[in-house]
């Protein structure tokens, strides 16, 4: 039987859970230019958008509210898409992608409640109404996304664990569209009232503020994954740093040792072996 | 003698063409972890077909993992593996149906009887008409009068006996066995033997922490230090008692 | 096609064996419409009431099968065996939404009469309404398959089938709550809007069932 002594170390053969991040440069203009269309998309909100004869000032919350929601549901499906990749092609990249996806379109979707709620306070007197359609399917949403977090920590082998989420990004990812239409239509069919939201009839003020607005939000969540996406990576390097120099336990200690075979070890077990080939000797 | 459903091949048959075939197992630098922890590390070797390899090791060298990376359960972390002539993990397909597993479990549903489990396998097999192989499997095992019982109320002994059927039950041309002999009082091993053992003739892996047993057997051996790594691969009687439990008693690799 | 029967045959003989889903899944949506009559004080239901007592109820009770629908394969093996036979991953994902559909079939037969001889005063619509809950229960399968072979590998099982799975299945409430509302109407049925929502009924079907086809292979590989 042959046997090959390969000598590469541990480092080369981990995978890395993301990508190597050479990209702080583009995190950086990527920073830049989300502070600019923020700070624009106040601006306009404050300054220019007209202000709602019966709602007043508070209904400004929607150039926040609805960027949010739309984002926060595109980031879903885009953790789907993530998901579908990752299944495919089992590298871990995607799988990090699509949790920081998951990740940051949950809290973007809080945001969405919570604003939700304030406008509902506003317009309708209520904390919460739940004849607004776009509103109530996102709670649903939101729902479903945050046992995202409990699934995957029960689950403590890694590659499976990751799978699994995947499994469950991509049912999730294909629930969004579908929820939306089925409560959309309850509304529609079982309480038929026309509302006036804001995304009929809205005058040319508006649709510009909405979508700078719309646009800012976006280049944010881009933003915070890349931070997030930036930062797991580097801490996976930091851990596998610790692990390459962490020195071999003891002979005989009887612990399972996790780190990694140093070369010199290997050298040694290469002597051994072909010590053996020769005879049988002592132990050693 | 048996009674085949499927052509089995003969050892003589498969030695005079080993020559043309690849090997039954390739292994070249195979190593699997489970997120941090490696349970094996660089295993290397090559199986022909109609020997046998005997895996000794002390407990968490990785045996039971190898033995599952094999069986296609679990998928190899890296390096090169081969079986059956088929490369795993992609082609794993290829394998499912010509290998025999025998494992910790007995794999057997503790609800249904021994003969509903053994029909069930078959069916999942593909095999037709099996009641003539199961009969004959559970009476060369001893386990012909039981085979009307629930399998929850057999003792680990009967129980390990059942799982030895349904592994070969398909007539799998490699065996990979952990610890069959497990549970099993003398007089049981000594029926099971001819089934799974050295008398079978096919190609196999076993898993033993008797390694006297398993070096004297003769064929090659694989011994598994701590954390997975080779201790030893070749000839078994290129190893010597000493040095097994050497291995066994944790000297460092 | 053989893998499928074979197991969902084997799944059916250990149930008939064993008993262990199907008669606490029929006690559970017994004990839960009694606990309907007193929670709405109502000894009558038409309508959305009836619609919603029956439809939350058939849902709960599901989660009890779900629960334990790969629980053989976990404890005793069966997983491995599985996969060690040379079977498609998929066959095993629909044999055991078969499973389900066959319990949740059985659990209707049995409750839909006690809810009606409880609650309805007008039966007419109890054969239409047989239809919705089949297509509920094809959904309910399909989810329910998925979700609980994701929360075998987990360590919270019994908790994570709940918590995940009932977010999941709104859209199926919604729809099978809006065909089953004007079948139940206090002043007889009604077939008003029903075929649409039958129709996103079969959709939500047709979806998860690609779904548990597409991923299956995945959840099973080691």
């Amino acid at each position: 039987m042959g046997d090959s002594m390969t000598t590469h170390t541990r480092m080369t053969r981990t995978r890395p859970w993301t990508q190597p991040s050479s990209h702080w440069l583009a995190l950086r203009t990527l920073s830049i230019a989300t502070f600019a269309a923020i700070v624009a998309a106040f601006s306009l909100v404050f300054f220019y958008a007209p202000l709602d004869a019966d709602q007043g000032f508070i209904q400004k919350i929607f150039y926040l509210h609805v960027p949010l929601g739309i984002v926060a549901l595109v980031g879903f499906i885009v953790a789907g898409i993530h998901a579908v990749r990752h299944l495919r092609s089992g590298d871990p990249v995607h799988d990090a992608r699509s949790y920081v996806s998951i990740h940051i379109s949950v809290i973007f979707g809080v945001a969405v409640l919570v604003t939700g709620s304030i406008w509902a306070r506003a317009s309708w007197g209520k904390w919460w109404v739940w004849d607004e359609p776009t509103l109530v399917s996102f709670l649903i949403v939101f729902l479903l996304y945050a046992t995202y977090y409990p699934l995957r920590y029960a689950i403590e082998d890694r590659d499976r664990q990751a799978r699994y989420a995947s499994v469950f990004a991509i049912m999730a990812g294909a629930f969004v569209p579908l929820n939306f239409i089925a409560v959309r239509l309850a509304e529609t069919l079982l309480h038929p009232r026309v509302f006036a939201t804001a995304e009929g009839g809205m005058p040319g003020s508006m649709w510009l503020t909405f979508l700078v607005s719309l646009f800012g939000i976006a280049l944010l969540w881009v933003t915070l994954v890349g931070f997030e996406l930036a930062a797991k990576d580097a801490s996976a390097q930091l851990a596998r740093l610790r692990r390459a120099l962490q020195p071999r336990p003891a002979a005989g200690s009887g612990r399972r040792s996790s780190a990694p075979a140093t070369v010199s070890a290997m050298r040694k077990s290469n002597a051994r072996l072909a010590g053996k080939s020769r005879g049988p000797r002592g132990p050693e | 003698m048996t009674t085949s459903t499927k052509r089995d091949p003969g050892v003589a048959e498969a030695r005079a063409t080993q020559a043309e075939r690849p090997p039954a197992i390739r292994l070249a630098g195979l190593w699997r972890e489970y997120g941090e922890r490696v349970a094996l590390e660089d295993v290397s070797l090559e199986l022909a077909w109609g020997e046998s390899l005997v895996v000794i090791g002390p407990n968490g060298s990785g045996k039971t993992t190898l033995l599952r990376v094999l069986a296609t359960l679990l998928r190899p972390s890296g390096g090169e593996v081969g079986v059956l002539g088929a490369r795993l993990p992609r082609e794993a397909w290829r394998v499912r149906g010509r290998i025999g597993y025998v494992g910790h479990e007995p794999l057997l549903y503790r609800d249904l009887t021994v003969a509903e489990n053994l029909r069930f396998h078959a069916r999942l097999h593909g095999l037709e008409a099996p009641d003539a192989r199961i009969a004959e499997l559970l009476e060369r095992v001893g386990m012909a009068r039981r085979r009307g019982e629930v399998v929850g109320n057999l003792s680990a002994g009967m129980a390990q006996r059942v799982a030895v059927c349904r592994a070969v039950l398909h007539e799998p041309e490699l065996m990979l066995l952990d610890e069959p002999l497990a549970h099993l009082d003398p007089e049981a091993s000594a029926l099971v033997d001819p089934v799974i053992g050295r008398a079978a003739g096919r190609t196999r892996v076993t898993v033993t922490h008797d390694f006297r047993a398993g070096l004297t057997e003769g064929g090659h051996a694989l011994a598994l230090g701590h954390g997975g790594t080779v201790a030893y691969a070749g000839p078994a009687s290129g190893l010597s008692l000493d040095d097994a439990e050497a291995i066994y008693r944790g000297a460092p690799g | 096609m053989r893998a499928f029967t074979a197991i969902l045959a084997k799944d059916l003989r250990v149930e008939l064996r064993t008993l262990q889903s199907v008669p606490a899944m029929v006690l559970f949506a017994v004990s839960a419409f009694v606990l309907f009559r007193f929670g709405l004080d109502r000894t009558s239901l038409d309508g959305s009431l009836a619609a919603g007592v029956l439809l939350a109820t058939v849902l709960f009770a599901a989660i009890l099968a779900v629960n334990r629908v790969f629980v053989a394969e976990r404890d005793q093996g069966g997983f491995d065996a599985i996969r060690l036979a040379p079977v498609d991953a998929t066959a095993l994902f629909a044999a055991k939404a078969a499973a389900l559909v066959v319990y949740l079939v059985v659990l209707e037969a049995v409750t839909v009469p006690v809810f009606a001889i409880f609650f309805l005063d007008d039966w007419a619509a109890l054969l239409p309404l047989a239809l919705v809950l089949l297509l509920a229960d094809l959904g309910l399968a399909a989810t329910g398959a998925l979700i609980s072979s994701l929360a075998t590998g987990s360590r919270a099982r019994d908790l994570i089938v709940p918590l995940v799975l009932l977010p999941l299945l709104v859209p199926l409430m919604i729809a099978a709550a809006g065909a089953a509302e004007p079948l139940l109407a206090a002043g007889g049925p009604s077939y008003d809007r029903v075929a649409t929502w039958l129709g996103v009924l079969g959709l939500y079907d047709v979806i998860f069932l690609l779904i548990g086809y597409g991923v299956f292979d995945f959840v099973l590989e080691d």
